[in-house]
């Protein structure tokens, strides 16, 4: 079996779990957080294009999913917009600001480019809480109306996960598609020697701008869902510690990985839900976790589990020859 | 082919080269030699467009390369290798190989995100051109291995089949012998020379003398940042002053 078809599988194969999820699950508080894990893979993959393959931090993602969210929950609630039509929009101007602040920002590198975008996404969380004329400020912005197809409105947990799901989805199949494709490649290799990509004719510097660019989209559009199936968003949910959040899921996850982000998001989701029985002792062991993983699984959990099925795979053969 | 006009670089207060002018002949072997901070490595990279010379033309063919940058100059033909080989080093050698088919191509992100019919006729072309070169240095069979697992001399093969894979006309190598055991110092003379086949113009800085003699048509001998000498490998040998550069009299 070619490489290619076997990543096609694996694609059918996730899908068709995701897909299939939702008909084994009793109650809609487990399908409210997989909504949930499935807005924070579209996100970890978004910063994943830029972060794992461009190998250029932003410490400021979040930014761009709360304009998105924004940006929809404005035009849909004071101008009266089709929530689809200000998706598009929400998107569009949320690239159109990554690529005009993309040039000046991505030419710094390292812990620079961490402080720039640190610096854009505290400029956008405090002017969320500031234009309250617009925003709401702090108290939040409450009926946005949902998305709907025709007589099909997304406004129940059921309709909302496959709602989110295929767009995550799409998501993901499109990441993929990119990563091996000439751009993927030369994305990978400006993180592993920009200069070397250069003398190989790739314009390092307009490839990042539009990487990030897309990266923007990404999480905007995740945003504006996120602002469509909630119907309220407030600040909180896009500062500092969400955006430092997105980058612990990709690097949980593995750099470079899009099954890794979606693990990244899940584990990262999930895990303040399932410590919960610890009561105040949650926030150390989800600490110690984290520690361990990146200790131990310097690739992240996508490398983790792959030395694990190698490690099973070699046993079985291992009992298969003994026999 | 390659012409270089009255190059001055000063970096701060320090003149690193004064004055080089030199011209490289198309389809030649040239091999730019000189003692430790003669300036070997700061002309390639002025050539190459990674610094930018504080005065003097640098003119690829008829056209002045000057002020290009280095990402453009791929697709006018040059190309380089770099003394600390410069891999792609989490990637396969194959995809490494595939990068330096990145000007052959040009589908952008639209069409790879979205697989259009164009991209997977292009990306099946970069993946047979690749392979063709791989095949062409020897490493057809380390395709599907991580680049920075290759040990050292591999690793130089694999930086000229990544050159190569650009399709250049010129080629600059930065010591490509260095590191390199004898035996493999041999095969990078036949490899040299194959290349030069192919109607590529090779320029080289190196320390191995034996190497450079033996392949290079003409020599350029820099010293202090200033153009000494140049001349054929015998010219070079006999040239008084070059012997003296290298034996550090006055």
């Amino acid at each position: 079996m070619t490489k290619e078809k076997r990543q096609i599988l694996i694609f059918l194969f996730f899908a068709a779990a995701v897909l299939a999820t939702p008909l084994f699950l009793k109650g809609s508080y487990f399908l409210n957080v997989l909504v949930f894990i499935g807005i924070n893979t579209m996100l970890a993959v978004a910063l994943n294009l830029l972060l794992g393959y461009a190998g250029q931090i932003s410490l400021g993602h979040a930014a761009f999913f709360g304009l998105g969210a924004y940006i929809s929950g404005i035009l849909t609630t004071r101008f009266a917009i089709d929530p689809w039509q200000a998706m598009g929009l929400a998107g569009f101007c949320s690239a159109g600001l990554a690529f005009v602040i993309g040039f000046p920002i991505l030419k710094l590198k390292g812990h620079y480019l961490a402080m720039a975008t640190l610096g854009f996404g505290i400029i956008m969380y405090i002017t969320f809480n500031e234009t309250v004329g617009w925003t709401g400020g702090p108290s939040g912005l409450s009926g946005i109306p949902n998305l709907h197809i025709g007589s099909l409105i997304f406004d129940n947990d059921w309709n909302n996960y496959y709602l989110i799901w295929i767009f995550t989805l799409g998501v993901m199949l499109l990441s993929i598609n990119l990563s091996q494709s000439r751009i993927g490649r030369a994305l990978r290799a400006i993180h592993d020697s920009e200069v070397a990509a250069r003398v190989m004719g790739v314009n390092a510097r307009v490839l990042k701008v539009q990487i990030f660019t897309v990266s923007a989209l990404l999480s905007a559009i995740a945003g504006s869902l996120y602002a469509h199936t909630m119907t309220f968003i407030s600040p909180v949910a896009f500062g500092f510690n969400f955006s430092v959040e997105l980058v612990t899921m990709v690097i949980i996850g593995g750099l470079g990985s899009i099954y890794g982000s979606f693990l990244g998001a899940a584990i990262l989701t999930m895990l303040p839900e399932l410590l919960r029985v610890f009561k105040d002792f949650d926030i150390v062991l989800y600490g110690l976790m984290l520690i361990l993983i990146t200790m131990y699984m310097p690739g992240g959990l996508i490398s983790g589990l792959s030395m694990l099925a190698k490690f099973v795979a070699s046993k079985i053969r291992g009992k298969q020859s003994n026999a | 082919m390659l012409r270089l006009d009255g190059i001055n670089k000063i970096f701060g207060g320090l003149t690193a080269l004064e004055d080089v002018s030199l011209s490289v002949t198309k389809g030649s072997i040239t091999g730019i030699i000189g003692p430790n901070g003669a300036g070997k490595t700061t002309l390639f990279n002025i050539v190459t467009g990674l610094y930018t010379q504080t005065s003097g033309q640098v003119y690829l063919g008829e056209k002045n390369i000057s002020l290009l940058a280095a990402e453009a100059l791929a697709s006018l033909g040059l190309v380089r290798t770099f003394q600390n080989i410069e891999l792609f080093g989490q990637m396969t050698v194959l995809e490494n190989v595939m990068v330096g088919l990145h000007t052959k191509s040009k589908s952008g992100i639209f069409s790879c995100a979205f697989k259009l019919p164009g991209q997977i006729r292009e990306e099946k072309y970069i993946k047979e051109k690749a392979l063709h070169w791989l095949e062409f240095t020897g490493l057809a069979e380390l395709a599907d291995q991580t680049a920075g697992s290759l040990p050292f001399g591999k690793g130089r093969l694999l930086e000229i089949s990544r050159a190569l894979a650009v399709e250049p006309q010129i080629i600059l190598m930065d010591e490509p012998a260095a590191g390199l055991n004898s035996r493999e110092t041999i095969e990078l003379a036949g490899l040299i020379r194959r290349i030069k086949e192919l109607g590529i113009t090779v320029v080289l800085v190196e320390h191995d003398m034996e190497l450079v003699m033996d392949i290079c048509e003409s020599i350029i001998v820099l010293n202090l940042g200033r153009k000494l000498a140049e001349g054929t490998p015998r010219e070079i040998q006999e040239n008084q002053a070059v012997i003296a550069a290298y034996l550090g009299e006055s």
